[in-house]
């Protein structure tokens, strides 16, 4: 690998981990906004920078959507006093939060964003690694993500982060399954791919355009999975601040929490991405074939990136819809009812294509 | 009292997938979210104070920008928690209002005692002591928060007046009917 192309990668990486940062601590906002909103508040709307703030005309309306308040709270973080409690275990306490926030930084190397024609005239994934495996890869690097959580719980040495980190452990073993179950209908109706961007490209050739269409019940299984996996509520157990303090991050502060809280709405975002993917068409439109050149690359992006909006809003819009589920009723809509429907869902699906397959 | 066992129906297959509520509750929380806030921005924004509220005692002029206290002392003896404190004096024989005769050299009122009862609104003969609008007080110190005569009448201003008793008491004065 020479040189240039060895700097046109990392270039690649970093810009993709600053679109997901970015997004990250812009989605800290959006909950803030969009739970002001529904409780008929205001928000966020007094923090400015000195030079952008003071813009005739857009500064104030950029400071009324609070457009510089992830700026405010990303420095706050970076500037408190990092306080190490001295009951805990200092490695592994300094290490969870790092456990928690890379993978869901490198499950994105993974996801395709948009597609391109290439020079030889076939359309290409915008991606920074096309694995064959892509889906097996982000699920089985997001779900490290969960010994962060256990582990952070653990290390606390500390009574709520403990029982955080127990729930956390518990509920991510229950939903893992019914989420790998929900998923494994999408991949035998494209072929038995696990490349996403076959999956999208398969997509765009159905009849109605989305696979949600056609499997909504594996749609509705991996989203309520999703919501579990995410820690979102009305599953957010290892938090749960009602009963737990702050749950498996109670010991944690400054920049140790901001890590937790970025890895977290960075789950969200990537998990948001991958249903975007597999359910909904990715970066294509139904009936719509987008035509070759730069800008129609960026319009895919575009199109992708505006149906993640639309789904990370619906995590923030179900969050203050529901009220949390109590420990038993999460466990037991897990294993009682969501894994017996996947796996219903799967055999179903299965008859489905092989008589598909046969006539 | 009779104990009154309800029936509860067993719940229809839709009701236990949670779903149908689910989406209801989602219509819920989005037709909220599209009402306006209602937050009161307050530094910005300042609420109604309704009518008779009783923030901080003031002292209040006449429309024609006469002090009306004429420190006849009653708001004085009354406080409960002896937060006023009058210097009397005189008014100068040559101005217009001397038939007055008297009005506060000094006029104290001790913010940190006032206990924001009214009861010197409610003696004043004068109508010249008002608690009024103002609900908010702050200070660095406590002589800051001991309100001179100067302070009391910048945060009274000026209310309307009715009567003009003193005009109508120098008129009848002049007419020969004083009493």
């Amino acid at each position: 690998m020479d040189l240039i192309q060895f700097i046109w990668l990392v270039t690649k990486a970093v810009l993709m981990i600053s679109v997901v940062m970015g997004c990250s601590a812009y989605a800290v906002l959006m909950e803030r906004k969009v739970a002001a909103a529904i409780q008929w508040r205001p928000g966020p709307n007094r923090t400015q920078i000195p030079i952008f703030g003071g813009l005739p005309v857009i500064g104030p309306i950029l400071t009324r959507l609070g457009i510089f308040q992830p700026a405010a709270d990303g420095l706050k973080f970076l500037f408190k006093e990092d306080p190490l409690p001295g009951h805990v275990n200092r490695f592994y306490y300094v290490l969870a939060p790092l456990v928690a926030f890379i993978p869901a930084m490198t499950t994105m190397t993974v996801m395709p964003f948009g597609s391109y024609v290439n020079e030889a005239g076939e359309v290409a994934p915008l991606v920074l690694a096309n694995l064959d495996i892509g889906i097996l890869f982000i699920l089985a690097v997001s779900s490290l993500g969960v010994y962060g959580i256990v582990l952070g719980g653990w290390a606390s040495n500390s009574k709520f982060p403990f029982l955080g980190g127990i729930r956390a452990s518990a509920q991510m073993i229950s939903y893992e399954l019914a989420m790998g179950m929900s998923l494994l209908p999408v991949f035998m109706w494209f072929g038995g791919s696990l490349n996403l961007f076959n999956i999208v490209q398969g997509q765009s050739e159905l009849l109605l355009g989305w696979t949600v269409f056609y499997q909504p019940l594996s749609a509705l299984i991996f989203l309520v999975a999703l919501f579990a996996e995410t820690n979102r509520l009305p599953f957010d157990m290892p938090e749960s601040e009602t009963d737990l303090v702050a749950g498996f991050n109670t010991e944690y502060g400054a920049f140790k929490f901001g890590l937790f809280f970025v890895g977290e709405y960075a789950h969200i975002i990537i998990g948001s991405g991958v249903f975007t993917l597999l359910f909904l068409g990715g970066w294509t439109l139904p009936g719509i074939t987008l035509p070759g050149g730069a800008f129609w690359a960026a319009v895919s992006v575009l199109i992708f990136f505006v149906k993640v909006l639309v789904l990370v809003f619906f995590f923030m819009w179900i969050r203050w819809t529901l009220p949390r589920f109590r420990y038993d009723q999460v466990m037991k809509l897990g294993w009682q009812r969501l894994l017996p429907l996947a796996i219903a869902n799967l055999v179903f699906y299965a008859i489905v294509i092989a008589l598909i397959e046969q006539f | 009292m009779a104990i009154k066992v309800v029936e509860r129906k067993p719940l229809s297959l839709a009701e236990r997938t949670y779903l149908p509520q689910i989406i209801g509750g989602l219509g819920i929380t989005m037709k909220n979210m599209l009402k306006p806030a209602v937050t009161l921005e307050y530094p910005d924004e300042r609420p109604d104070i309704p009518e008779g509220y009783r923030g901080v005692p003031t002292l209040v002029k006449d429309p024609k920008g006469r002090e009306k206290c004429v420190s006849c002392q009653l708001c004085e003896f009354v406080c409960p928690p002896k937060a006023i404190r009058i210097t009397p004096g005189g008014i100068d024989e040559s101005s217009d209002e001397a038939h007055v005769e008297k009005a506060p050299e000094e006029f104290e009122i001790n913010m940190l005692r006032c206990i924001y009862c009214g009861y010197c609104q409610e003696v004043c003969p004068e109508e010249a002591i008002w608690l009024q609008n103002i609900f908010s007080l702050n200070g660095l110190s406590r002589e800051e928060l001991v309100f001179k005569k100067k302070k009391l009448y910048e945060l009274g201003g000026t209310l309307p007046d009715d009567h003009f008793k003193w005009d109508k008491k120098k008129k009848a004065e002049e007419a020969g009917n004083a009493h």
